[in-house]
């Protein structure tokens, strides 16, 4: 090993700028990289996440999504101050996540047996959130036409829906073929995380669920509010793309 | 290796007489010193930024591209094998070529390998460098010297550019001057060659000697002032600030990247406190431009939204006060080059991001990210204008225009 | 076949913080070291910068910066007589991968354990006496004391600028300062955070209730810092995405911001990542390791020669490690014996959140730092007297709430619908003015005979290797310690003026679906007797003694305090030992 200490002229192992990051092996067909004598580094690198694009369902029949926008509105209903779930992006969240590797399960294990488990165990369906959504959503339709004279969830009135909704929280109305209370529970979880994570996702259109609570978005300086204590954050919310105020308002 | 064939002849002890060189005024016959005096002004010289390929085991064998305003240069060979190298060179021919920008053909070589600069050493300079490139490893490499696209590939042309900018002979000592400065004054104008990327340059690639060290623009990046000016160049660094910056990459202020970070790591990282204290004093003596340009309003719709992007984004690492974090995260509000007057490495910056130098004493080599995704060229011109315009003196505004270009100049490179 | 690489000195499986610790060490000392990584390469200008780090979404729910159970996970059942299950998504801990390993989205919260903690056997024997304990417990003492330790804890803190108030300087109790701490020998080499709103309050609360709180030692640090080996580090701006984010302005110690910079640097050190160990090789005698093999990112299967191996790929990375590399007799409950496997304990955790007038309070929750927080520590390890109460082992408890992000911060008071109107009401009635502590009370996780870690016979990864199997529960011991210990934590944040309060407490069953930390402790502990313990004292495995295991897997139990301040301290511990015995005398530094 060349152990120079007063060599400083290591010019072999340094990096000069113009020409490539870090080595990779030369011999054989090695398929890693090699960190070795400096920081690895490329410009524009980086890893940002894809943003949900407003268009038609990738995922949901035009029927699904009346279904999920409807129990978007159920969940998280509009008010005079801040819109409800469906105009506020939910159901796009939904479907974005559901046609893309959440609704794959992509990086989970799922290698068979596939057993029932007991609770603590975790979740060992071998059907991915896409399947369940599919399945909930037809099993909820064929429920609501059943019971209410043909009509679907979605053209059901509003006490209605709430009561069909109700009975699903608390057992008391079965949806056949799926468990309605956990398909229930999974609706409302992925509504209400719609709404609340950042609006490049497809929810939280605007940030309009972050203004209604105050909560001041992807912001990371609060050095100079660290000690200022009860008194209310006067900045507005931003989000990953950045907010209004970031674009020069020219006449 | 270096050390083994320098061991041939520290470790021997004996003294060999190079036959061509005149050791004037050296009273020391032994050879080492030549050789160590040699592999010093190598270093001052940065000859490895440019004849050896980056990443490579081989110092000094050349390939390596050198970009330049007309096209690439790749550079020569210069270890002392006999075939592919400068081994057969006589140490006449090799003086010609450092001192005259002289081929061994007679042929004139392109500035790209500053000789107006290293002019300025002396003979005995020279012969040292050369006395040191030859006890380094010899390698066979077969450069083919290539030439630059018409009407540059017309070397006999240099003879006419030569007449235009090429100033030969040493350096000459202003005499009013402490022995500081003047040593600071030789390392800039010669080894150093600073002004090979920090004076701006004709059309023809020559010196604009108006504005000597006033900064240019070079392989995609815009190159600062180093002048004494205090808004724009290094009047307002201290000597120590400057002495740091150049031995570690970083000070209080500012953190050496792109093609500065070779500079640090392959000449002034190792170059004495003494040699880097000079260029400090010769550089804070120059007189800047001494420009104000009227500080925009805050009320002005680009300051509006740089405000609102710094307060989002870049205030998470250079603070709300826009001071930074000495040697980790540069002062935007002190920062010189923030406020150049070509804001085109500015703009890299953000939009690419960067690494800073890792050396030695600052090894932490902290990361700037690439926020050419977030941001569209109107919010970094707003957010630039703000950094230039919110602190201090103030600096011309940047446009959206301006970041277009640079978004579209620098899509390809590598760097 | 597995084609050869030239040997080095040392291969390091696994570039986290132990193995970034041992990485430093060993190249001081000349040797040619290769660190071998599972996963990716990490740096914050690249991998979490501020343009997109601040992603609840992706890094909280959607797990991005863990390992992929597809990659690799574990099977799971509470009782031995259950068929173990695999663990198809993360639940109750989070799995690192990559360099930096836990150490880039950690909270860093520093804490050093009791001197009690090192010889609980031993302590609670005699101030108890053996009948106290249950009979399945099965506590140890370390091998080592905290004195021994206490100069590598100091190292660890200083490496990383760990921001406190010292409690207990070279015996002398000082304000302000945990009391209940061991002797430091100086004091933090930053001082401690400055604490938010909530924070604050509970500190009051407590202090009114005769408590001594201080505040949680912190790896964000509180102000710029130049750590030993000449690295920069900036101050904690208080982002509040701190656990399971990666820190994107250096304010927060990891491999990244502390050591690997100036490790790079060196000649004689290079890692590999994307590369997956998935063998520890030994000789013929079974006694000495070859190397390693390693598989890349293309299936390509090498093997790497060394003379040491340092085995620091996380606590249960090497157990299983251990277990397919056939090193080491695995524990057989049933039988009770062998020892790769044993002492496998997590923590126990819960929590107390305050409902508050918000017209009297605002929290502005948000703003928060992995490792802020007022603290107690009068209810931890035997700093009480348990007689009364009929358990042992304890937790700090505190508010120690990192921020408030949304989509898991927007909590309603019990009772309040989970959805509709009145819900939506209620979260914007309640926001600011929660208190949510995360997990308040830090509580021991003691270890068990058939608690532990074994080969699955089902479920397989995808080399065709068994999954390792958890066996694991919860035990009458932590929960009746839990209730105690919730319903001390109950009166503070009500005394801090909370109208409501939704107590959590820790009950069985354990369940692998919720989360309560990541730390993963035992399996492979180190001890005075190769009967009970895969180490000696210096991490070294008693069967193969150019082989040293270092990370969590060595705590023979858990403590009620975060793991990785005693994870990296005994890492300096166990190098020194390499640096200035192993390497001089290459063999067993303990004699059998």
């Amino acid at each position: 090993m060349d152990k120079n200490d007063g060599d400083h002229l290591r010019f072999h192992r340094r990096e000069l700028l113009i020409g490539a990051a870090y080595l990779t092996l030369g011999l054989s067909k090695a398929h890693a990289t090699i960190i070795v004598d400096h920081l690895p580094w490329t410009p524009s690198a980086g890893n940002p996440p894809l943003a949900a694009l407003p268009g038609p369902w990738m995922f949901f029949t035009g029927d699904e999504g009346r279904t999920i926008e409807a129990l978007a509105d159920c969940i998280i209903p509009a008010d005079p101050q801040t819109p409800g779930g469906k105009d506020s992006g939910s159901a796009i969240f939904i479907d974005r996540q559901l046609a893309g590797s959440y609704g794959r399960q992509d990086g989970l294990y799922v290698r068979p047996p596939f057993m029932k488990g007991t609770r603590s165990q975790g979740h060992q369906s071998e059907k991915g959130p896409a399947q369940e959504y599919r399945e909930g959503l037809a099993a909820l339709d064929r429920t609501c036409k059943a019971k209410f004279g043909g009509k679907a969830f979605a053209d059901l009135s509003d006490p209605d829906k709430d009561a069909v909704l109700k009975g699903l929280e608390s057992g008391e109305l079965a949806l056949d073929e799926t468990d309605g209370k956990a398909f229930f529970a999974m609706v409302v979880k992925d509504v209400q995380m719609g709404f609340f994570a950042d609006p490049i996702y497809g929810g939280n259109r605007d940030m309009v669920a972050w203004k209604m609570i105050g909560y001041p978005g992807s912001r990371y300086n609060y050095l100079d509010w660290v000690n200022r204590h009860n008194e209310r954050f006067p900045l507005p919310p931003v989000s990953m793309t950045g907010r209004a105020e970031w674009t020069p308002q020219t006449r | 290796m270096f050390s083994d064939s320098r061991s041939i002849f520290a470790g021997a002890g004996i003294a060999l007489f190079v036959a061509t060189s005149a050791t004037a005024g050296d009273s020391d016959p032994q050879e080492f010193t030549q050789i160590e005096r040699g592999r010093y002004l190598a270093v001052l010289s940065d000859c490895a930024s440019c004849h050896t390929v980056a990443g490579s085991n081989q110092p000094f064998a050349g390939g390596r591209a050198i970009e330049t305003p007309f096209g690439n240069i790749v550079a020569p060979n210069i270890t002392p094998d006999i075939e592919t190298g400068i081994g057969s060179w006589s140490d006449d021919a090799f003086d010609a070529a450092i001192r005259k920008g002289q081929r061994r053909n007679g042929s004139r070589l392109y500035p790209a390998m500053p000789y107006t600069a290293y002019t300025k050493m002396s003979r005995d300079d020279v012969l040292a460098i050369r006395a040191y490139l030859n006890t380094v490893t010899p390698v066979h490499n077969d450069v083919v010297a290539n030439t630059l696209p018409f009407p540059f590939n017309i070397r006999a042309s240099m003879r006419v550019w030569n007449a235009l900018y090429f100033n030969q002979g040493d350096y000459k000592p202003a005499p009013q001057k402490s022995a500081e400065w003047n040593r600071g004054a030789f390392l800039v104008d010669g080894p150093g060659h600073c002004g090979a990327c920090h004076t701006p340059k004709t059309f023809l690639g020559g010196d604009r000697t108006d504005q000597y060290l006033r900064g240019g623009f070079l392989q995609g990046w815009s190159v600062p002032d180093i002048t004494g000016d205090a808004r724009v160049g290094v009047g307002a660094w201290s000597a120590e600030d400057l002495v740091a910056y150049l031995k570690s990459g970083h000070n209080r202020v500012s953190a050496a990247t792109g093609p500065m970070a070779e500079v640090v790591s392959l000449s002034t990282e190792q170059t004495t406190d003494p040699d880097l204290k000079a260029i400090a004093t010769y550089l804070k003596s120059l007189p800047g431009k001494q420009d104000h340009p009227q500080t925009l309003p805050k009320e002005d719709p680009a300051m509006v939204a740089g405000t609102a992007v710094y307060r989002d984004q870049c205030s998470s690492c250079h603070g709300i006060d826009g001071k930074g974090v000495a040697k980790l995260f540069p002062s935007i509000a002190d920062s010189p080059m923030v406020k150049s007057d070509d804001p085109t490495t500015s703009i890299r910056i953000v939009l690419r991001g960067a690494r800073s130098v890792g050396t030695k004493a600052e090894p932490t080599a902290a990361g700037m990210p690439s926020y050419g995704r977030q941001l569209n060229d109107a919010q970094v011109a707003a957010v630039l204008t703000y950094m230039r315009n919110n602190w201090g003196d103030a600096a011309a505004p940047v446009e959206a225009a301006d970041v277009a270009r640079v978004r579209s100049d620098t899509a390809l490179r590598p760097d | 076949m597995a084609k050869t690489l030239p040997k080095k000195d040392v291969v390091i499986i696994g570039l986290g913080w132990t193995g970034s610790i041992m990485a430093n060490e060993l190249t001081d000392e000349g040797l040619e070291v290769m660190a071998i990584e599972r996963g990716p390469w990490r740096d914050a200008p690249t991998d979490f910068p501020p343009s997109y780090m601040q992603d609840e979404f992706r890094y909280r729910v959607r797990h991005e910066l863990f390992l992929r159970p597809d990659q690799l996970t574990f099977s799971f059942r509470n009782k031995i007589d259950q068929a173990a299950l695999p663990i198809r998504s993360w639940g109750a801990f989070m799995p690192p991968n990559g360099v930096g390993g836990g150490g880039v989205h950690w909270n860093a919260e520093m804490w050093r354990f009791l001197p009690s903690d090192f010889v609980l056997k031993t302590h609670l024997t005699e101030r108890y006496g053996a009948s106290f304990l249950p009979e399945d417990m099965t506590i140890q003492d370390w091998g080592i004391t905290y004195d021994e330790l206490e100069p590598f804890y100091d190292r660890f803190e200083y490496l990383c600028g760990t921001s406190g108030t010292a409690g207990n300087l070279r015996g002398q109790i000082m304000e302000g300062g945990n009391p209940f701490e061991g002797p430091r020998s100086r004091p933090y080499p930053t001082s401690a955070q400055a604490q938010p709103f909530s924070h604050t309050l509970f500190g009051k609360a407590a202090r009114d209730l005769g408590y001594k709180p201080f505040p949680q030692p912190s790896g964000n640090l509180s102000q710029a810092y130049t750590n030993p080996l000449g690295l920069q580090m900036g101050p904690c701006t208080y982002c509040g995405f701190c656990e399971w984010f990666g820190c994107s302005n250096y304010s927060k110690a990891s491999p990244q911001t502390t050591i690997l910079p100036y490790l790079v640097r060196k000649p004689n050190f290079s890692a590999r990542d994307h590369s997956e160990v998935t063998k520890i090789n030994v000789d013929k005698s079974g006694t000495r390791a070859t190397g390693v093999t390693f598989i890349d990112s293309s299936g390509v299967e090498w093997e790497q020669p060394a003379d040491l191996v340092i085995l620091s790929a996380f606590s249960v990375f090497n157990v299983q490690l251990l277990l397919h590399s056939k090193i080491g007799k695995p524990y057989d409950p049933i039988a009770n014996a062998g020892v790769v496997g044993r002492n496998y304990t997590h923590q126990t955790v819960s929590t107390v959140n305050g409902f508050f007038d918000n017209k009297k309070y605002n929290f502005n929750p948000f703003i928060g730092s992995g490792a802020i927080g007022m603290c107690i520590d009068e209810f931890n390890g035997d700093n009480f007297d348990h007689g009364p109460h009929g358990f042992v082992g304890g937790a700090y408890m505190g508010q120690v709430q990192t921020g408030a992000r949304p989509i898991e911060s927007t909590l309603v008071p019990p009772g309040t619908p989970k959805w509709g109107a009145a819900w939506k009401t209620a979260v914007k009635e309640n926001y600011l003015s929660t208190v949510k502590p995360g997990a308040g009370v830090h509580g021991s996780f003691y270890a068990y005979r058939d608690i532990y870690l074994d080969l699955d016979p089902t479920y397989s990864d995808r080399f065709g290797r068994p999954l390792m199997r958890i066996t694991m529960d919860l035990k009458e011991n932590e929960i009746k310690q839990n209730k105690f210990l919730t319903d001390k934590f109950a009166e503070i944040i009500k005394a801090m003026g909370a109208d409501k309060l939704a107590v959590q407490y820790r009950t069985p069953p354990y369940d692998i679906s919720t989360y309560q930390t990541t730390h993963l402790n035992g399996g492979a502990v180190m001890g005075a007797d190769p009967t009970t313990s895969v180490l000696n004292r210096y991490l070294q495995s008693w069967d193969v003694s150019n082989l040293f295991v270092l990370g969590a897997s060595a705590f023979p139990q858990n403590p009620g305090y975060n793991p990785t301040l005693t994870v990296g301290a005994l890492a300096y511990w166990a190098a020194a030992a390499i640096r200035d015995k192993y390497l001089k005398k290459p063999g067993r530094l303990v004699d059998v």
